[in-house]
This record gives structure tokens, C-alpha cells and sequence, in this order.
């Protein structure tokens, strides 16, 4: 059984300058470290949870440069990576990067707190050729400009050739001694886990950093399990799709598109690039939330959870994971290893609603995948987050219209339906009463979409 | 003379900005023994602290000093108001959930931060204030009576009207989220002085707090503040505590104190816009002409006075918002509740009045049937006069009834009447015109701003086609939502109405560019600075733009109420027009040329046919044993006014704007979108039209933002749930309209402002208001009833509003 150890060791490339650090509490923040220990105050507070993107910082690794959130990313997090702040975006040799120039030339900064992040975002952006500035800049907050100026700076910098110091691909060698709470596999993990089942498991951080940087909590024994390439895979079988724990949302996003693009087009508003680049399908699911929009759109899908502890592994419908508010079928020790999506014809919808579009947690997440023969609902799973203590099945509903015509007579029937599945609860996000209207009226959403009809705000123009 | 005003140059620190050099507090670099503070505050809303064990405090890690009321040594008192009814810490009375009652040094910010929440403290809890209704019931007032002003008689008119309108309309307040926190530092400096740096909209208020707290005169407190990261008012008062404690502290222990809070802090423990309720009543005739309304406005103050008097008048200075009302009355109320003190927030109160005559006259249209527009063409004021523009292409006029060809009437600047050319000799139609608190409109331009902007955004062919798009589509329903704004510039405190500035003149043709107003992103430094250069014929690389200072300019007013740059910019110009009056006797004495015949242009003093480079000049004048260095003073003339009554003339002029929202909204979930806004502004003849062009696009956005996504949310307990970015919705990088169109309206003002410029800072804001309308637009598209949306338009009310129209 490993000790207990408050500290570790652990390398990366800061600005192009290699760092080793021992002694490193394993739950510093970056952004904490940059601006106390390393004086480098560019990279700004100003949220400390991951919301406002003011800190966002460029990482580096061998799958290529991301843009994420310094205040929730602990140190281990950067091990063998390399890390560019907004003082290392510049060329060496002097002048400005192209987005600095651009912000500077089209008036895109005014107070000018938000303006690290944002460069620091863009740059990543224009590293990796992404040009959708909306999704790209959904996760960096700014109150003076209204964004246009910083969308005519990116679009101005996009063409522009990349200054060639910013790594496109990065890897090193790091010291074995440095990784004792970062297992390289998942068998590694299952073992320490096993042994130390009372330990914190940390995959992005990003609720976890919350638990250090707001409620101030000591996390005790933790174990990264950033370092576990076992649990970063998506392989796509005949009859399954299997997504390791380990998954980002942003590794996933493009890879489930082809599959089930209503899940990909929910996943461009989940959080927002800087928090879908740390955080895992893993995570979404293990932390139980009853608001998380991972779970519903799984359910809906017929997902199945993986679960290991040791070398026992067992397997169960997603549903049945979440047992009450805040309690989950899952024994000391054991940890989420995958979930599996079973092959199927695409007939998912994800309808995420929220008091602001992008980067909002949802009030509902509703997700549906309701099949149609000859005008007969065949089948149907409808999931909801947002409805409960847990994300749920709306199993009444579903037994409502299963068998009965595709028709809007079918869903005005099932409407009290709703009320048996859910009793929602009123918090600042929205009333229970609203949360009810909005779920059903998804259902017709959903219902109508079927039939191509115009439901959809974002495909709307003036 | 070579000008740089006028020219769209970037913000003077955008390459800092963007390399991510530019310093704020937290950036600047400590001395290593520097503590760091945090307040434990008050779990309750209201109450009477029965007991205080802060031993858990005291003994946590890093802990060096635990500050009571009782420990304070001299003021306890942070209240930007005159009642001093703010203390630094309290003692006994706990008014709001966030209430600064004790406060901890320690060696790190963290440390500070998790000591604080160690300690016990027991409150014997009480019912607190919370609602409108509440505070009614409990006659709890920030101010008694009611205040009531009136013009002519409304009851009467409203009750002789063809047609009477009544309704409600309710629009919650707005969390200032500037990117950056509150932030102090002081560094102890010898015999007991004090040196503060602020993230600070008002230097002055700092350093006369802190000197309270200090038990010092105010000589023995300087004040520096190079620039905020965002303020939007909330930096007015709301830094006045975290100075204070770090000023007290560092008095004495003799370290430096640094106090930032915690984003979730922040939102908890300081002010916010202030929310309305404001109930309306309006007669009207049958062409939509307004002929008497009656507002009761409502809001809550939250504890303490604060800004609040002020704020509550400017949204009854606000009420008639573009529209001339014969007969008005307005009652406002000021409630005292247990909430945290609402306070400055960009607009001041302006917007939530503007929103309650934006309602009336949207309602009107509606029960009318007539174009929302034309109802407001039909109520507003008389244009000024177009006037013959020296040199410039003159806007084309407004075809409109009431603003017919007539002379000009250029009283909103006196001095300046002949100035421009009269055309014709009848009466102006804006002759007899007054707000209803009696003073005289005269700059009134919006019927040819709307005519231009219904143009430019195609207005006509746009409406057909959204009701088109209405008929077609029976989920998505579209909407289309017009709001002009008329907004008055100057501080309805008249005295505020000052600026100071210290400019020097080196050896070597630099200059060091000093005054009074502070930046916080709208580029003031850099507007001011375009002064500078203007005057003296010099590029911008020749004027450094140093830190707000209250040791270099004294008693300056808050950098508010739009007036950054008509004050300071003011203030500049005389101070940089001292100097090149004594250069230019130098220089005429030189060359024996009259002093009229030297001029500033392209970096070179002429004189006759003589020319020399500013620089030398300037060393010429050093050699000739004359001073290169000067203050500058300014006070804006003509302005009276008695709030009690409500009557004078609060405003030296008015700026304008115009906007037209389209959105769609999805009628099963109450979700929208912004899909395109168009602007026309009116900035005068702009210092900087890329910098305004700024404030109009960020002004919009975070209008728009109040009034849809951006919820305050307080439980039953006065707790409140929205406070962080998380759970509070700013606009988002996708929430700016897909089209967005502005441009600045190209005419001087005719008051004598710097540069015939206007004030650009808040106009704006209240832009964000045609987004409400368009919502209100597109939920009547489903049905016959008024949709009665209140603000914040979230799905959730728009969804509400819909079922309403519907009738189900």
C-alpha cells in the first residue's frame, strides 16, 4: 500500500523553458503557481471555477496545443506537457504574435483583464486552424466590448502564419519517481486504487478544483489519472462504441459527430472549449451530478457503464449508476473505466436549456431517441437531467407513447405522463414548474423536428 | 494645426493588454513581508450578533492580526454617502448576507481566505426586508416621503384621456461582473503616511475614507490608480472597504496590506444596479399622443444609502426618456431592504426609468395597433434645428411634423449662439419644449437619427417580412424592437461637475499628461491624451499617459456619469493652452512676431515664416526661465438644480442613440437569439470614433444583457444564489447579435464641450433596451393579448409571457 504523500515531483516546459519542481503540493493551481511562485502575472483571476476563461493558458502535449483553465488545473496536470502564457505567445524575436497585433489593431481589448485570456484562446485556436471564434471564445468572458471587436481581430488573425516558437506537438521524457499518484495505466490505478480506496481520483479537475479553490478543502490522498493512455480511447465495433473514462469531451465531440450529431451539436454548448479539454466522460458520469448533460444523452442512448475495482469488473445500464442525489452504485475503490454505447440507427436529439446559450449549466437537459415504424413509436428512451436528483428516465412518458401512432394526439395524451416522472425542484436556474412545461415541450420539439419542421433558434437569420 | 483628436486610434495600452503586461493591483509586486486580508462576514440577512468566538481564526495557519469594529482606531466608516451609515466592520446589527464583520491579516491570500470562515458567530436572527412589498408593509425607507415630481396636472389629463393604459412592469438589477475583483494595496510610508494603490473609479473618495480610518488629514494619503479591469460603477464606492482595511492595517502593523476578494466574495458583499418595480398609468388620444402618465417607481436600496438618492432621482430625470409629456407624475421610492446596498452601475438609474416609458409606449402601440415607432415619433420632442455644418455634410433632416425648418437655438452653450448659420427666421419648433422637471430641450435630434436609422436597417421591408416569417412559422416566431435614448450629461450633484489636470512640458518636447478622470477600459487616457497632442501639435509618442494620482491632481470627482472626458478633457486642454501661451510668447519674442501669429502643427512651432520643432521650443522656454508645467481647471457652466423639487436644469446637454433589435424566439422553451441590431449613436464630433464605436458595441451587449440573461436570484433567507459566473450569465462571445451594425451620427455638439464631442460612456447601455422590445415583439406575434414581459426576458419569463398572449 503506497503512503500517503503530500508532495511530488513533476516536470514541464513553461514558455519554452524546461521546470522541474519537487515538493510541489499536488493540488497548487497553475494559475497560483504562474502568478505567486513564477511572477508571471499576465494570466488573471477572475473567477477562480473555470467560468470566465480570464486565466486561460495554451498546454501542449503530444495530441497538440489546447486551450485551458489555469485556476482549476493542478500542477500534475502539466506533467510532460508544455505550457504557454500569455508572455510566451510573442515571437522571441520580438514583435507581436498575429492575435496580439490584431486585438491592438482592431480595438478588440478595453479594460483589458480578460484580454491574456482571450489572446491566449485565439492563439491556440490559430495553432490548430480552428476558425469557429463562437466556439472557441464561448469560454472567455468579457464585460466592456460587447465581443465584435475580438471577432473581427480573430477573423483578421486566422490567415496568418502561426510564429513558428509555439509547439504544435509536444513530448518529454518525465522521472518515473515523480508519478506516484499518476498511474500510466488503468490495471496501475485498479491496483492503488484498490489499496487506497479512500483517495481522491482526479481526471480534469474540472469540478474537483472548485472543492480547493472555493470551498478551500483539503482533498487528502489523491491519485491524476491524466497519465492513463488505457482509458483514452474511443474504439468504434460493429455492434458498440466503447469511450474510455478517460475521454475529453472535446476528444470525443468530433468522434461521436458522425455517429449522433444531436449529441456532437449539444457537446459545442457543453462548458466550453478551456472546460471540455480537461474534463472526461469518466468524470461527468462518476461525479454523479444531476445536472451534468453527459449522463442524460448516454441513457438516452442505451449506454452501458463499465466499472472495475481491482481486477473485478462489472457492467450496468447508466441509469442504474445513479442511485439518489448524490449517491452512486459504486464501491470503495472502484472507478469508472468506460461506457459503451450500443450501435444503432441515429434518432438522438439533445436539447440543453439554459438561461444563457453557451457555457451554462443546464436548468433541463433533455435527450431523446425515440424510434418510428409505419407511423408507430417502436421504442423510446428519454432522458432528463436537470428533472431530478439524478438524471432519469422518463419512463412513464415513454411507456405512454411506445406502440401508439407518431402523432402530436399521441403526446397531448402522454402530458400527464410528465408529472409521474418528475417532480422537479425550483432553484435560481429555473422553477420546477417551468423545468415540467420545458421538458414536455421538448417532446414536441422533438416530435416536430421529425417532421422537418423549423424548431431550431440557431439555424434562424434576420 | 495638426489634429489627433478625431482620429480611431487603439486603446493607449492595448500592446500591454495583449501581452499581458499591462499591471493591475494584483499584478504589482509585493514586499515580501505584505499581508493579505479577508473579511468574515455575516451568514444572516438581519439580526443581532449574540456572541463572536474567532479563537479558530486567530490560531489558523498564516494568521497575524484579527480586526474587530472595536480594534479600529479611529473612523469606522466606509459610507460614500453623508449619513455615515456604512461602517468598515459591524458590531452589533447585521443588515445583509456578506456584511463585513470581523477582518483577517495573514501572510497569503489563502490563508486569509480559509481563516475567515473559522469563526463562530451567533446571530439572533429576525424576519428580514426583502421584497417591495415587504418594505412597504414595514414602511422601511432609505428616504421619507416618497419623492414626487410634477409638471402640469396628470391626474387630470389621464382621466379626460380618450384612452387609459395601465400596467407593471418589474426588471431585476445587474451584477457588474468587471473581470476584475476589488483590489487594494497600502504601503506604509514614513511618520505614519500611506500610499494606496486602488482599483478605483474615484481616487478622491479613497483617499478621504482612508484618511478618516487613518486619523490623518488627507495630505498624509495618496492615492494612485493607473487602471481597473472593468468598473462600470461598481468601482465608485465599492472599493471604498477593501482600502480602508488594507490602509488600517498597514497603519498599524506597519506592513503592507493587500485585500482582493473572491469572485464569490465579490458578488456577496457588493452592490449591484438596483432592481425597479415601476407601476405606470397613461392617457392617451387616438393618434397615440401621449396626454398624461403617472409613474410609481420602486426600488430597492438594499441596506445602506449609498448612491441611492442619486440613482432613484436620474431614473426619474429619466422618465420622459425621448418624449415630450405635457402632464406627468412621478413618485419614486426609495426602499430600504436587507440585501447588499445597490449602488452606481452604468446608466445610474437612467435605464431602468428609460425601461418604464419604453414600456408605456410599447404597451400604447399594442393596444393601439399602431407601429411602436411611429408612436414614438408621435411623442418625441422637436428636433433641433439642422444646421448648415462648417465644412461637413450635414445629416439630412427628419421628415417629421414637429421638427419643421426653423432657426437654431443654441442655448444648451451660450457662448457659442451666432456660431452657426440660421436658416429662415420662424419660431423652433422646440421653443416652450421642457422635461418634466422644467427644463428647456433644445439639442433634440432623434427624429433624424430614427429617419436615418430606418433606413439604413431597412425597417419597412423588415417588418413585412417578420410578420411574414410569424404567419409562416408557428413555432419560431420572430420579433423586431426599436428604442431610442436621450440621455443627460452631468452629475446631478451640480458641484461633481469639475475636473482638475496637471500637465508638464520636459526640456526635451515630452509631455507628462496628468488628470483627474481614471481608466477602466473606455479609453479615456487615451481620448484625453488625443487632447494633449491636439494642442500641441505633437504625436501621441510625445504625451505619456501616467496613473491617476491624488497627489498630482486633488479633489477630483468620481470618473463617472459618462463625464470622463468632458471634464478632464476640458480640464487638459486649459492646463496644455496655459503652457503653449507662454511657449508661444517666447517664441513670438524670438522671432518679434505678434504671439497671435505662432502656431502648434506636425510637431513644430511656427512663427512668421520662422519654424522650430516643439522640442525646442520647449527648451527655449526652459532656457528663458519659464514654467512648462501647469494645472488645468474646468467647471461645467449654466447648470441649477433643486431634486427636492424637481426642477432646474441638471444636464448641459443631451446624447442620443438609437437601436433596432430583430430576434427570434423558439415558443416552446422560451429560448431566443439575438440575430441582428442596428445602431446609429450620437457621440458629436467624436474624439476617438474607434474607442465610442467601442462603448456603443459593449454598451449594447451589456444592456441587452441586464434585460435578458443576467438574474439576481436572493432565497427567502436574503441569501443570494447567483454569485458567480457559474450561476450569474453575463453575455457570452455567441450572444452579440449574428448582425450587428453601428455607427456614430456625424454632428457637433452644440454645446461647448471639448471638441464639440459628447459624452459616450452610458448612453449606450440603454440601447440594450429595443432587445427587451423585440422579445415583447415576437411573444405578441402569438396572440391578441399585451405580453407584459418583465426583465430579465429569461426563457423562462419569455415562456411565461407567451402562455400569457396565448391566453392559456
Amino acid at each position: 500500500m503506497a503512503a500517503v504523500i503530500d508532495t511530488m515531483t513533476l516536470s514541464f516546459h513553461l514558455n519554452g523553458e524546461r521546470v522541474d519542481l519537487s515538493g510541489v503540493s499536488p493540488t497548487m493551481t497553475l494559475l497560483d503557481w504562474l502568478r505567486i511562485d513564477r511572477g508571471l502575472t499576465g494570466t488573471k483571476e477572475g473567477c477562480n471555477e473555470g467560468d470566465c476563461g480570464a486565466c486561460t493558458v495554451m498546454v501542449t502535449g503530444a495530441d497538440g496545443p489546447q486551450a485551458l483553465n489555469a485556476c482549476i488545473l493542478f500542477l500534475p496536470q502539466l506533467q510532460g506537457r508544455a505550457v504557454t502564457t500569455v508572455e510566451g505567445l510573442a515571437p522571441p524575436e520580438g514583435g507581436l504574435h498575429p492575435v496580439q497585433q490584431a486585438m491592438v489593431d482592431h480595438h478588440g481589448s478595453q479594460c483589458g483583464f480578460c484580454t491574456p485570456g482571450f489572446t491566449v484562446s485565439m492563439a491556440t485556436a490559430q495553432l490548430t486552424g480552428e476558425t469557429d471564434h463562437d466556439l472557441t471564445l464561448a469560454g472567455n468572458l468579457c464585460r466592456c466590448t460587447g465581443y465584435a471587436p475580438i471577432i473581427r481581430a480573430a477573423e483578421a488573425a486566422a490567415q496568418a502564419p502561426a510564429p513558428a516558437h509555439l509547439p504544435k506537438s509536444f513530448q518529454m521524457p518525465v522521472d518515473a519517481e515523480g508519478l506516484a499518484f499518476q498511474p500510466e495505466t488503468a490495471d496501475a490505478l485498479a491496483t492503488w486504487y484498490e489499496a487506497n480506496p479512500e483517495a481522491t481520483l482526479i481526471a480534469g479537475a474540472t469540478d474537483l478544483g472548485l472543492h480547493v479553490t472555493k470551498a478551500m478543502r483539503d482533498l487528502g490522498q489523491v491519485a491524476f489519472l491524466n497519465r492513463c493512455a488505457d482509458l483514452k480511447g474511443i474504439e468504434v465495433s460493429e455492434t458498440e462504441i466503447r469511450i474510455g473514462a478517460m475521454v475529453t469531451w472535446s476528444d470525443l465531440l468530433p468522434q461521436i459527430a458522425p455517429y449522433h450529431p444531436g449529441l456532437a451539436a449539444m457537446l459545442r454548448r457543453f462548458a466550453s472549449v478551456q472546460v471540455r479539454n480537461a474534463a472526461t466522460v469518466g468524470g461527468n458520469i462518476a461525479n454523479g451530478s444531476p445536472i451534468g448533460d453527459g449522463p442524460p444523452a448516454l441513457i438516452a442512448l442505451g449506454a452501458t457503464l463499465h466499472l472495475r475495482k481491482g481486477a473485478t469488473r462489472r457492467t450496468l445500464p447508466l441509469e442504474e449508476f445513479f442511485l439518489d442525489y448524490g449517491k452512486q452504485d459504486r464501491a470503495p475503490g472502484e472507478f469508472v473505466e468506460a461506457v459503451t454505447i450500443p450501435r444503432q440507427a441515429d434518432r438522438l436529439a439533445c436539447y440543453k436549456l439554459s438561461k444563457r446559450f453557451d457555457q451554462d449549466i443546464s436548468a433541463v437537459c433533455g435527450c431523446f431517441s425515440i424510434t418510428v415504424e409505419d407511423g408507430t413509436v417502436t421504442g423510446a428512451r428519454i432522458a432528463f437531467g436537470g428533472m431530478a436528483g439524478v438524471p432519469k428516465r422518463a419512463t412513464h412518458v415513454e411507456a405512454a407513447i411506445t406502440g401508439k401512432p407518431w402523432e402530436l394526439a399521441t403526446l397531448e395524451a402522454a402530458a400527464d405522463e410528465w408529472a409521474r416522472d418528475f417532480t422537479p425542484m425550483s432553484d435560481m436556474r429555473a422553477s420546477a414548474d417551468y423545468r415540467l412545461k420545458a421538458a414536455r415541450n421538448m417532446l414536441t420539439r422533438y416530435f416536430l423536428a421529425d417532421l422537418g419542421q423549423g424548431v431550431d433558434v440557431l439555424e434562424v437569420e434576420a | 494645426m495638426s489634429e489627433q483628436v478625431r482620429k480611431p486610434l487603439p486603446h493607449d495600452s492595448g500592446p500591454l493588454h495583449v501581452t499581458g503586461q499591462a499591471r493591475y493591483i494584483d499584478d504589482i509586486p509585493l514586499p515580501a513581508n505584505t499581508l493579505h486580508l479577508a473579511f468574515g462576514t455575516s451568514s444572516v440577512a438581519r439580526g443581532t450578533i449574540t456572541s463572536m468566538d474567532l479563537s479558530a481564526v486567530r490560531s489558523a495557519p498564516g494568521v497575524v492580526k484579527v480586526l474587530l469594529a472595536e480594534d479600529l482606531p479611529f473612523a469606522n466608516d466606509v459610507a460614500s454617502a453623508p449619513v455615515h451609515d456604512e461602517p468598515l466592520l459591524t458590531s452589533t446589527r447585521v443588515n445583509y448576507v456578506g456584511q463585513p464583520i470581523f477582518l483577517v491579516a495573514a501572510t497569503s491570500h489563502h490563508a486569509a481566505r480559509k481563516a475567515a470562515t473559522l469563526a463562530k458567530i451567533e446571530i439572533a436572527e429576525e424576519a428580514p426586508i426583502l421584497t417591495v412589498d415587504e418594505a412597504l408593509e414595514a414602511q422601511s425607507y432609505i428616504e421619507y416621503p416618497p419623492l414626487v415630481w410634477s409638471k402640469g396636472d396628470a391626474e387630470a389629463a389621464i382621466a379626460s384621456a380618450p384612452r387609459v393604459i395601465e400596467g407593471r412592469i418589474e426588471m431585476g438589477g445587474q451584477e457588474h461582473f468587471y473581470l476584475e475583483g476589488q483590489a487594494a494595496l497600502a504601503l506604509p510610508q514614513e511618520g505614519g503616511d500611506v500610499l494606496v494603490s486602488s482599483s478605483t473609479q474615484h481616487p478622491t473618495e479613497i483617499q478621504h475614507k482612508v484618511a478618516e480610518a487613518i486619523g490623518k488629514p488627507m495630505h498624509a494619503v495618496r492615492v494612485e490608480s493607473r487602471r481597473m479591469g472593468g468598473g462600470f460603477g461598481g468601482k465608485e464606492s465599492q472599493g471604498n472597504a477593501l482600502a480602508v482595511s488594507c490602509a488600517v492595517v498597514a497603519s498599524l502593523t506597519g506592513r503592507p496590506a493587500k485585500m482582493r476578494y473572491d469572485r464569490d466574495d465579490d458578488m456577496q458583499i457588493t452592490g449591484k444596479r438596483h432592481d425597479f418595480r415601476i407601476d405606470y398609468r397613461v392617457g392617451v388620444d387616438d393618434t397615440g399622443r401621449i396626454l398624461g402618465v403617472d409613474f410609481k417607481q420602486y426600488t430597492r436600496a438594499g441596506w445602506s444609502q449609498d448612491l441611492t438618492l442619486a440613482v432613484a432621482d436620474r431614473a426619474m430625470l429619466h422618465a420622459d426618456n425621448a418624449y415630450l409629456l405635457d402632464h406627468a407624475r412621478i413618485e419614486s421610492h426609495r426602499l430600504r431592504t436587507n440585501m447588499c446596498s445597490a449602488t452606481a452601475y452604468r446608466g445610474f438609474g437612467g435605464p431602468q426609468g428609460v425601461v418604464g416609458i419604453e414600456r408605456v409606449i410599447d404597451h400604447v402601440a399594442h393596444e393601439l395597433g399602431m407601429d411602436p415607432v411611429e408612436l414614438r415619433r408621435v411623442n418625441y420632442y422637436a428636433d433641433r434645428p439642422v444646421e448648415a455644418a462648417e465644412g461637413g455634410a450635414a445629416p439630412r433632416p427628419a421628415a417629421s411634423p414637429r421638427s419643421t425648418s426653423s432657426p437654431v437655438m443654441d442655448v444648451a452653450s451660450r457662448g457659442a449662439a451666432g456660431a452657426f448659420p440660421v436658416e429662415g427666421d420662424a419660431r423652433p419648433a422646440t421653443e416652450g419644449q421642457t422635461t418634466p422637471y422644467g427644463m428647456k430641450v433644445e439639442d433634440f435630434i432623434l427624429h433624424r437619427m430614427t429617419e436615418r436609422l430606418l433606413e439604413s436597417s431597412d425597417y419597412a421591408a423588415r417588418k413585412t417580412a417578420v410578420a411574414a416569417w410569424n404567419a409562416a412559422n408557428p413555432v419560431l416566431k420572430k420579433g423586431l424592437g426599436f428604442s431610442p435614448v436621450k440621455f443627460g450629461i452631468s452629475f446631478t450633484l451640480s458641484h461633481l461637475n469639475q475636473a482638475g489636470a496637471l500637465v508638464h512640458v520636459y526640456q526635451d518636447g515630452s509631455v507628462h499628461l496628468n488628470h483627474g478622470g481614471t481608466e477602466m477600459g473606455q479609453g479615456l487616457f487615451q481620448k484625453v491624451a488625443q487632447v494633449a497632442a491636439s494642442r500641441f501639435g505633437i504625436d501621441m509618442a510625445d504625451v505619456k499617459i501616467t496613473a491617476t494620482d491624488t497627489a498630482k491632481v486633488p479633489n477630483t470627482s468620481a470618473t463617472a456619469a459618462s463625464s470622463g472626458s468632458d471634464l478632464n478633457g476640458m480640464a487638459v486642454k486649459a492646463a496644455c493652452d496655459t503652457i503653449r501661451g507662454r511657449m508661444a510668447a517666447v517664441v513670438a519674442e524670438l522671432h518679434q512676431v505678434a504671439v497671435e501669429e505662432v502656431s502648434f502643427t506636425g510637431g513644430k512651432v511656427l512663427a512668421g515664416g520662422n519654424e522650430m520643432s516643439f522640442a525646442k521650443a520647449a527648451a527655449l522656454t526652459y532656457q528663458a526661465q519659464v514654467s512648462l508645467s501647469a494645472t488645468g481647471h474646468y467647471r461645467t457652466p449654466d447648470l441649477s438644480w433643486d431634486r427636492l423639487r424637481g426642477t432646474g436644469r441638471p444636464f448641459f446637454y443631451f446624447a442620443h442613440g438609437a437601436a433596432l433589435t430583430e430576434v427570434v424566439v423558439d415558443t416552446l422553451t422560451g429560448e431566443y437569439r439575438i440575430l441582428r441590431t442596428d445602431i446609429l449613436h450620437d457621440a458629436g464630433n467624436s474624439l476617438n470614433p474607434a474607442l465610442d464605436i467601442g462603448q456603443v458595441e459593449g454598451g449594447y451587449v451589456q444592456g441587452a444583457g441586464w434585460l435578458t440573461t443576467e438574474e439576481l436570484v436572493w432565497d427567502d433567507k436574503g441569501r443570494l444564489r447567483t454569485h458567480a459566473p457559474s450561476t450569474y450569465k453575463i453575455p457570452a462571445c455567441s450572444d452579440r447579435p449574428r448582425v450587428f451594425n453601428v455607427a456614430l451620427w456625424d454632428e457637433p455638439n452644440p454645446a461647448q464641450t471639448i471638441y464639440r464631442s459628447k459624452a459616450v460612456g452610458e448612453p449606450p447601455f440603454m440601447l440594450g433596451i429595443s432587445a427587451l422590445l423585440a422579445l415583447s415583439d415576437a411573444v405578441a406575434a402569438c396572440g391578441t393579448a399585451y405580453p407584459n414581459l418583465d426583465a430579465p426576458a429569461t426563457p423562462e419569463r419569455v415562456l411565461a409571457a407567451v402562455e400569457r398572449v396565448r391566453g392559456a
